[in-house]
Parts: structure tokens; sequence; C-alpha cells
């Protein structure tokens, strides 16, 4: 039943390892952000299927982004950034025009300013352009004069909640309210949830979220009752471009190595995958990304870690701790008994 | 080109991206960086209105590095045949086609005809105010003798010949040329040109994709014109992976051109009749000149059929088939003129279904101005759009241009089913008719159009039931004869109306073959009948791709006879093998004696591909078997024009109606046919010549974003949409920004000499000034989903374009135009009405600005005014 790895680590099947007999195969999302288009229609579909309520009518200024991030009403985020470098052998049209510096850094200044009054706050968002090191090229007098721009590419990706071999969310979960499903995802129940507000901090994402009106936690449930009437989920369904693609884990992580390999081979040098490895912070993703950047660029952390991976040496600690105070107390008593 | 197909097209594009992920290279020409730009191999940015430059100088590229596929070129299209001594080129007239009238600013077409073709005086001004080139539709224009022995040269060296004619047109469009009218650094255009020579020929195809980013401009028709020309010189018509591909403004309106809603066409591209029809064969010889090639030999049949629909019983021979019944146009009665009309006072009423003109048309004030001069408007939409309260929220309120208690307007809203609450067929840009089923029923006052206008028709014969007032015949005689359910007629029996009914048997005719001129078959849209062959309606057929080939010949239907590749003829060479095996399509199968293929062959079944044509045939009978286009009136595709467009028979580069800089390639500035409407209510820029063109320094384009739907009708209404993109926002390049002082997310306002309008700013790298000439050209976009109406409001983009129009089709050039930006908000009530008149003053505008449209030569040059207009209202 309860594997060695039940808190961290790979772990095969975490649906088995959470009591279920028999389970399907595992289920999740690759999402491929190198074929996506933007068009927000996963947004659209998840909030029309799940009765998801409107989240905010704000220009935040962010690109075209103005869902800003996952949250109790935002389910799935598609997340913008405007970029000064190329995109593999793509020619973004810039060179030789009268162009002066790129206006990003001054547009991100003032969404940063927005950004710190908001009620969320949006440190991490990272929309901002980060700087990598990477030199730029230009032909003397071929551009319009100093600092001016000649790359530019947009990069475009749908988040969602990672549903998580090792999910912090369920594991601090005090009610039960958060369950592991028979597909290896993991669901909320809002009637049993009390909106204690744990699963929050336990998420290393940021994903899980309360609602103002509520106070309860809400979040993607990978569309649980259509994955139980046989069908996928809303957001991959509407996805024209297939960047949203659902199915066995497995079949998916196959497939996401082979589009890996086939980008490598196009020149496309930066593109990675994120959150395939089951060998990471939380024991990988049931929803895994291929990124054309550093997470920190679409707002994803770098290297997230359960909290529960610490419980093991925590207890040990504890136990330790209480062994000690077992023992100095005692040393007490019988000190004080000797006295 | 002139398409954001990632954004407005979404789930077309995805199969743009399986193109791409099989090999194939993207690329995306655009005034700005769209989020089609992002998934492309290649941005072009380019300055809006001069995709002609462009698209001549890759005509020039090829002609001048001999990349014409010459077999191909020589069989299909007319570049071996002769022109007559009259014709002279723009070369020739700084800018302008032999032929102009500089009174009427149109052309006499009759010296652009072949050299053997002997025609009367033609084209004009009847020609351009009736968009009489639309007419022809799909089908092609029409050409005395076409069928007769063409003077030509195969070897296409004869100084005459189109092909050397289109050679001599197009040598100034030079890279150096295109650097310097479009701002495209040469060596990026250069990229496109060996991209598209390189992809196209025996072995490879090459797709041109265009939407409303071309269409609406005073030269649209010429942009689709100079792209044709390209894809044909390249061989890429009629093949697979080939075509020009016109993406549709929305949902069916394909399908509304097919089965018009416009005032100058019938069903099936067959014209409207005009007051110079006397009787029905004097309208049918106006469509097939006497001795012409080509399927319009049987437009008899197919209007004959047409009229035994509308009249059933009471069209018969003897009363020309209530031809008389039908009514005739006498000019211009577009959708601009009659707004127009309508401040004038000269119309009463007004139906509006599925538009909204106060958000989505040019000149969005002189809409609701022309929509509050009526003395009754219906609106049949979805939601209580902008057009039906115009009266109580409309701009003019605040400047007291409209006073809601005096407004006279009478507005009757309807609310409209949507679409899953009716059944009936949706025609999508490949010509594909796909049926689908009512999903629910609607809820409340809710109907389909069906029922509005079939119960609006059954009860106005009530109405004048016994009436005998002559002119009453033609609403009471018509057959209206629809079977209903409940009190909802049957869409399903409306398509089989509309493919075709043999009057002898009661069956559906299996296709247009079918039809008859004696008045034994009624047919509602000659071009779809089909889609109800064998009773059985074809349009709701979903084979899965699975169990199909790979054309899907089972998953709707298409039209003509559900062939998916028009022209596919063209595919096999002359001798009717395929160019190439990797690119076989269609083929004469020599042992059956038949054309065979992947597809349905766009050609007679069994016309082998080296029949000649008897002496005098004409019609059908007339095509030999290697004429490919068989609805041209000689069989060929057009590289050159002789008849059929009103601005000329090759496309040349003319400056936009408003534009920051001087034509330069010709004297001639604008499209010299294209349509202004001079008034004082309606006014222009000034463009060079003209002076003061410095107060309105930048180029404006608008476009759509994925988010929302045109004029926000469907989506703003919507919290899940309006949330996604909540407030109208302009684009400005960040140099512009910085000349403007202009900060991200602060407020700006965009004016032209029509209003200023608000906008917040958006910051990007996304646009980029270019060098034009000498000069830095800044542009700025914006969305124009917005209006006073929903969850989220903003002001009406549309409000800053004026009304001019491409001659050909009447469509407004809507899509560039010139304008200042200014951060902070615009003045609000009447101080804005000030505000934009004291840009007029600054900037010498009258009624006459922007209507001398004739810029070549020294001679005398009218403005074209509308003299009785009204006064501009203080």
């Amino acid at each position: 039943m309860t594997d060695e790895n039940s808190l961290y680590g790979p772990l095969a099947d975490p649906a088995a390892d959470a009591g279920h007999p028999d389970p399907p195969p595992r289920v999740g999302f690759f999402t491929d952000t190198s074929v996506c288009i933007g068009c927000k229609a996963c947004e659209v579909a998840c909030k029309e299927w799940n009765d998801v309520p409107e989240d905010g009518l704000d220009l935040l200024g962010m690109s075209f982004d103005n869902t800003g991030m996952l949250g109790a009403s935002s389910w799935r985020h598609v997340a913008f950034v405007e970029q000064q470098r190329p995109l593999g052998r793509q020619d973004a049209g810039l060179s030789g025009l009268p162009t002066g510096p790129s206006g990003t850094e001054a547009t991100d200044r003032v969404v940063a300013d927005a950004l710190r009054d908001s009620e969320r706050g949006g440190g991490g968002l990272g929309t901002g352009p980060v700087d990598l090191g990477f030199p730029s090229f230009e032909l003397p007098g071929a551009t319009g004069g100093a600092g001016s721009r000649t790359e530019f590419r947009w990069l475009m990706s749908s988040d969602v909640c990672k549903h998580c071999t090792h999910a912090g969310c369920l594991d601090v979960c005090p009610t039960g309210a958060l369950f592991r499903t028979e597909f290896g995802s993991v669901v909320v129940q809002p009637d049993i949830c009390n909106g204690c507000g744990y699963c929050v901090s336990g998420c290393p994402y940021g994903v899980i979220d309360r609602r103002p009106d509520d106070g309860r936690a809400w979040k993607c449930t990978l569309c649980y009752d259509r994955l139980r009437g046989g069908l996928e989920p809303a957001c991959a369904k509407a996805c024209p471009t297939d960047s949203i693609q659902f199915g066995p884990l497995d079949e998916l992580r196959e497939r996401a190595d082979r589009r890996l390999e086939e980008l490598h081979g196009a020149g496309v040098d930066e593109a990675r995958l994120y959150g395939r490895d089951p060998g990471d912070g939380v024991g990988g993703d049931g929803a895994f990304f291929l990124l054309l950047d550093d997470p920190e660029v679409y707002g994803l952390p770098p290297d997230p870690i359960v909290p529960t991976r610490d419980l093991p040496s925590m207890w040990k600690h504890a136990a330790v701790a209480a062994s000690a105070l077992l023992a100095a107390s005692a040393a007490v008593f019988w000190k004080g008994g000797r006295r | 080109m002139g398409s954001n197909m990632a954004e407005a097209h979404p789930v077309g594009f995805q199969w743009v991206m399986e193109a791409k992920a099989r090999g194939a290279r993207v690329i995306h020409i655009d005034p700005r960086f769209t989020r089609t730009s992002a998934l492309a191999d290649q941005h072009v940015t380019l300055r809006a209105g001069t995709d002609i430059a462009f698209l001549g100088g890759v005509i020039n590229y090829i002609l001048s590095h001999g990349l014409e596929f010459r077999e191909y070129v020589r069989a299909y299209t007319n570049a071996p045949f002769l022109l007559s001594e009259r014709y002279r080129d723009t070369e020739d007239l700084d800018g302008l086609f032999s032929g102009y009238d500089p009174a009427t600013a149109s052309y006499d077409a009759s010296s652009w005809a072949y050299e053997s073709i002997d025609v009367e005086e033609r084209g004009g001004s009847r020609h351009k105010e009736q968009s009489a080139p639309y007419q022809h539709g799909a089908g092609g224009p029409s050409l005395d003798a076409g069928a007769g022995r063409i003077a030509s040269d195969p070897t296409l060296e004869h100084p005459r010949c189109v092909f050397q004619v289109l050679k001599r047109h197009f040598a100034r469009y030079t890279p150096e040329m295109v650097e310097r009218i479009c701002g495209v650094p040469r060596e990026r255009f250069l990229e496109v040109c060996r991209a598209w020579t390189e992809n196209s020929g025996r072995e490879r195809t090459a797709a041109l994709v265009y939407s409303v980013g071309w269409t609406q401009h005073s030269v649209g028709a010429q942009y689709i014109r100079a792209g044709s020309i390209i894809q044909l010189l390249l061989g890429n018509i009629g093949r697979p992976g080939g075509g020009i591909f016109a993406l549709r403004g929305h949902a069916s309106i394909q399908g509304s051109t097919d089965i018009p809603t416009l005032f100058n066409l019938l069903p099936g591209y067959l014209p409207m009749p005009d007051t110079t029809h006397e009787d029905l064969a004097g309208y049918l010889d106006s469509i097939r000149r006497p001795g012409q090639k080509g399927f319009w030999g049987n437009a008899d049949a197919y209007t004959v059929s047409l009229l035994k629909e509308y009249w059933g019983e009471a069209a018969t021979a003897e009363n020309d088939y209530c031809f008389d019944y039908l009514p005739r146009i006498n000019g211009d009665h577009g959708t601009y003129r009659t707004t127009m009309d309508m401040i004038d006072g000269k119309v009463f009423g007004y139906f509006l279904l599925g538009q909204n003109p106060a958000v989505g048309s040019a000149h969005g004030r002189l809409q609701r101005l022309a929509m509050a001069n009526l003395d009754w408007l219906v609106v049949r939409d979805l939601t209580m759009i902008e057009s039906a309260t115009f009266w109580r929220d409309a701009p003019e309120i605040e400047t007291g241009e409209i006073v809601p208690e005096r407004c006279r307007t009478e507005v009757f809203f309807f609310p409209a089913a949507s679409h899953v609450e009716k059944s009936g067929t949706f025609t999508q840009t490949q010509r594909m008719l796909q049926w689908r089923d009512q999903a629910v029923e609607p809820s409340g006052d809710q109907r389909s159009e069906l029922w509005f206008f079939y119960h609006l028709g059954r009860l106005v014969k009530e109405k004048l039931a016994g009436s005998a007032d002559e002119r009453d015949r033609p609403v009471l005689d018509l057959a209206w004869d629809y079977r209903t359910e409940g009190d909802e007629p049957s869409a399903d029996d409306v398509l089989r109306h509309i493919n075709g009914i043999d009057l002898r048997s009661g069956r559906t005719v299996d296709g247009y073959a079918g039809l008859r001129a004696d008045g034994t078959t009624a047919c509602g849209c000659w071009i779809y009948s089909g889609v109800y062959a064998d009773e059985v309606n074809q349009s709701r057929r979903r084979r899965p791709r699975f169990e199909q080939g790979p054309y899907e010949a089972e998953w709707g239907w298409t039209w003509p006879l559900n062939r998916r590749v028009l022209y596919n003829r063209a595919s096999a060479d002359p001798e009717g093998r395929p160019w190439s095996e990797r690119k076989a399509l269609v083929w004469w199968d020599e042992e059956r004696g038949e054309w065979t293929g992947h597809d349905i062959p766009d050609f007679e079944r069994t016309k082998p591909p080296g029949h000649r044509p008897p002496e005098g045939a004409s019609g059908p009978q007339a095509l030999a078997g290697d004429d490919a286009f068989i609805m041209m009136a000689d069989g060929k595709a057009w590289l050159f024009a002789p008849s059929g467009l009103v601005d000329g028979p090759l496309p040349t580069h003319y400056e936009p109606h408003e534009s920051p800089v001087r034509n330069l390639l010709h004297g001639q500035q604008g499209n010299p046919t294209r349509k202004v409407y001079g008034r004082p209510d309606n006014p222009s820029n000034p463009a060079p010549p003209e002076a003061h063109g410095e107060v309105f320094p930048f180029v404006v384009t608008t476009a759509r974003l994925t988010e929302h739907h045109t004029a926000g009708g469907m989506s703003r209404q919507l919290p899940y949409l309006s949330e996604l993109q909540p407030e109208l926002f302009v684009e400005v390049s960040p140099e512009l920004a910085r000349e403007r002082g202009l900060r991200h997310l602060d407020w700006a306002h965009v004016i032209t000499s029509r209003t200023a309008v608000d906008a917040r700013v958006v910051v990007t790298d996304r646009l980029a000034p270019l060098r034009v000439e000498d000069r830095v050209v800044h542009q700025v976009w914006l969305p124009y989903h917005w209006g006073p109406a929903g969850l989220v409001g903003g002001d009406v983009v549309n409000d800053l374009f004026g009304v001019v129009a491409d001659p050909n089709v009447l469509i407004q050039e809507s899509k560039v135009a010139t304008c200042d930006i200014r951060s902070g908000r615009r003045p609000r009530g009447p101080a804005l009405l000030r505000y934009v008149r004291d840009y007029r003053r600054r900037a010498g505008i009258t009624a006459e600005t922007g209507t001398r449209v004739m810029t070549a030569g020294g001679e005398h040059k009218p403005a074209h005014i509308e003299p009785d207009s009204p006064e501009e209202s203080p």
C-alpha cells in the first residue's frame, strides 16, 4: 500500500498509493507552449464547464494577459511574455527598421507598481524580462541607432494546477476535503472544505486559492466529472492547436520527449520540459509543460518542493527533541528525586 | 497577409500549425506583430495600405528571374493572348489606364480588350455605381466572343501579349522600390520572394491566406488580384496545397454572399437586374455575351429555375417567368449610400439582422445619426446592441446631437434565436455547407430568422389579400410554400428548395446540370444544387476522416457539386497527367475515358484533355480539353482582366485615401476610381498632394482580438469573454510613446477629422516604426470591439474612419487612415465637437478634401462632392 516514497520522491502510482484498488492509468496534461496561440479558449471552456465565476474586469497591461494568475476563480491562466530575444530561427522582422530601445522595461515598471498595490500581490508573476546574459547581434549602422531593438519574441503559455505526485495541498488538508482521485488527480470537495486555508500555503506553485465571498478553496479538478464520464477535460477539448494535450501520463511523457527532440533539431535550443521529471521536488507533475525559457519567465517556480518532503526529518527531529525533552524531564525528576 | 489568422480564425489556424509541424514554412506579413506572427517562421512588418507595392515586387521578382511555372502559365492563363493596340498602361499615363474620364472618375474599359475582339464602349459610371464587378462573383465576368479564336503568341514574346504587358507593368516594382514604399528592408522582402518561389512549382505548392486586412481598402479587390497573379504565375491555383484562402469575417458570411444579402446580387451570383434590362432575354444576354465559353452559358436555366422557385405556378413562359416582378437597381444602393440617404431623409424604415452598425461600420457617428432619422427601425439580435439603444446611449447624446425625447425613430427590438436554438447550415470559407441540428428550444420570445421572415411574409400577404393594385402582385404571387413544423418553418425543406426540384417528378435535382430553362425545374440557388441530391441532406453527412480519403468528400457538402478544390483540372498538365506524383489531385484515366482522382474533378467528366470544340460552339460545349478555368468566358485564368473590374485590368500601387506620403510610382496618388462621398458630414484627412497632411501624421489601423466578436454584441455581454479583454486600448511602439509622451496604461486619445476616441495606452515592442523614403512612419493600432453597451464599455473605434470605398465592391476603407494621437482623455460633450472642428480647421478640411481623386497629369481635376448634403452641425 503506502510506498516508502509516499511523502517525497518518485512514486509510480499515486492513486494506488492513496488506496484506490486497481486504479486506471494516471492521466494528466502535457502543455506544449511552443504551439500555444494565446486564444484563451482553455480559460473560457474551463469556466463554462465548471461554472467558475468571473474574476474581475481589469486591464492589467501585462501584454494580452488580463487574468494575471491562477486563483480560486481562474483555474487556467494564459501568460503572455514579450521578450527581446529570438525564438529559435524565427525572424521577427525588426532588423533594419528604425527602432529605438525596447519599451518592455518601462511597461513592466508600470505593471509592477500596479501589482504591488493589488490584493494578492504579484511579485512572482514573472512577466518581466529576465536578463540571461545573451549577447545581441547588431550590425553597425544597420539599425536606428544605439540601443535599438532588433530581436523579439512573444511567448504564450496556459498554466494550470499541476496535480503533483506529492500534492502539498492534499497532504496538509485537515478535513479530507482534498483527495486523490482514481485517475491520480487532486480534487477539492467544496461541501467538505471548511476554508482553513492550509492548502494555500501548502501549494508550492501558488495554485490553490480561497474565494473571498465564501472562504472555501478552489482549483482545477482536471474535470473529474468529465473523466468519470469518459470525456477529456474541457480546456484540452477546446484547445484548437493541441497545445494542451490530455492523456495517460506515460504516453504524454513519451510524446513530450519526442517533441523536445524535434524542437532542438529545429534550432529551438531553449526548449525544455518542466514538471516532467519524477525525481523533482514534487515527484513530477500530473500537468507538465514544454517551456521556451526559464520557468520564472512564465511565473512558475524554478524548483518547487512539496512541504511534506521535510516531514520525515521533521518527525525525526521532533522525536529527537521529544526524547531529549523526556530524558531531560526524567533527569530532572530523577535528579530531583535524588535530592 | 492582411490576415491575423491565429487571433481571428483560431480554429482554422490549427491546420496551419499542423502544416508547420510537417515542415511547412509560415510567413506572416502584417503591420504589427500579432499572435499569428508569434507562431510564424517569419514576420514582415509593412506599412498599412501598401500591399500591392509588395505583391507587385514579388511579381517583378518572378518575371525578371524567369521563375514562373511556364507550362502552367502558357496552358491555363491568358498570358499568351494579345491585347488591343488601344491599350495604354499606367506606366504610359502616370498611374492611369487608358479610358479614364475625370468627370465621372470612371473608366471606359473597351481599350483593355483582347486584340481580336471588338467591343463597344463598356463599364463607366453605371458599372461603378452598381458595383458591377461584384455581380460576377465566383463566376467571372462576361466576354464577347470568348469562345472564338483569340490571337495569341504561345512563345509569350509578342510585345502586346499579356505576359509582356504584365512584365512591363511591374518592372519598376523593384526591391528598392518596395523598401521605399512599404518600409520593408529589401533583404526581408527578398527572403519572402525566395521562400515563395522555391516552394512553388511541379513538386511543391504554396498557399496564400488573406482576410479583411486586404478587403477593407479603396483598392481591396486589386489586392486580391495581385495575390492571384502571383499564385497563377507560380502554378498554385487548382492544385493541392495551393490556392488563395479568403478567410471570411464570421460564421456563414460566405453563405450570405452565395445567397446574398447584397443589393446587386441574386442567389448564385446572378446579377440583380437594372433599369436597362427590359426583359428576361435582355438580362440573360448581359450575363452571357454571345459566343462566350463556360458554364455561365446556362444562365437561362439558373435564372428561370430561380424565378420558378420564387413565384411557382404564377411564373410561366408567357409572362417571362415573372421576370418583371424582380426589383431593378438604378445606382448605388449599398449600405453606406443608404446610410447617407437616411440622413438626407430619403429612407423611412430599416431592418438590422445580426448587424451592429453603430459600432461595427465605418464612421459610426454617421451610422447613428442616420438611424436617428428614420420612421422605424427593426433590430433582431441576441442582445440589446448599440444599434437598438443609440437613441438613449449614443455618444451623440453627450454632444447634444441626438436628444432621446426628440429622436423620431421608433425602434422595434426582436430577440433572436442563437445558432444552437435553430437548425440550418453554415457555409464556411471553403464553400462547405455544414448542417447543424437544433440543440435546445429558444427561450422566451426568441425566434429564428426563418420564423421571422416566413411569418412576416405571410402577414404581409394576408394584409394585401384581395388587392387589385399591380404593384402588390409580386408579393401576392410569391409561392411561400415552405413546410412548417408547428409554427416554425422547416429549414430542411428550405434547403431542399435551394437545391432545386424537378417539377415534373417532384424530386430534387442532382446538380445544376439538371436545371432547365423551360420552367420544369425550380431552384433557389443554382450553385448549391446537389446539396439535397437523392432527396438526402448532403450537408448533414459526418463520416469520420479515418473512414474516407484525404479530401473527406463525405463530410458536409461543398459547392459546386462537392468539389473541394476549385478549378482542379489545373492540377494536371494539358495532357491530363498530374504535374507531379507528389501533387497529384485529378487526372485523365485513358482506359476508362474519364477524369478521376482524389477530389471530384471540376471538369466535364468525359471530356478528354485533347478535345477541341467544333467551330461556332458556345457555353460549356466551347470549352476545350485544356480549358481548366471552366467558369471563365475564355476558359483561362486571367492574369490581365480584359473586363470585369472598374479600376483597371491590372493591380497598381495606389496610396490609401488617407496617406502620409506621396505615391512614389505615379503622379496618380490614390485609386482614381475610388468611391468618395464628399459631404460635410463625411470629411477626409488631407493626403498629398493636398496640403496640411502633417496635422494627422500617423497611420491608424484596426483589427480584432480573439477574445471578442466583431462589434461586441456576442461578447461584451458575457463575463467570461469581457474579463479577458476588459477595456479598449491603443497599441503604440516605444518610439512613438517617447515622441508623444505616452505612458503605459495611461489614457490617450486618437484623433481624425471625424472624431476623437479615448483608449488606454499599451506600449509594446510588437509595433515598430518604419522608414518610408526619407521619413519615419509610425503606425498605431486599436481593436474595435467596444461601445457604450455591455459589461465592458469604451469609445467606438470605427467612429475614427470616414466613408470611402473600393469601386468594384463598395467595401469601405476601414483598415487604414491617418490620425493624430495625444496623451490624456479627449474633451467631452460639445467640447469634443469644437476640438475636432479645430483639427479640421488647422488641416484646412472642407467637403472637397480628398475628393479630387485624379492627381495624374496637369489637366483639370474636378472634385467629386455631393451638392445638396447637409451642413456639418456646429
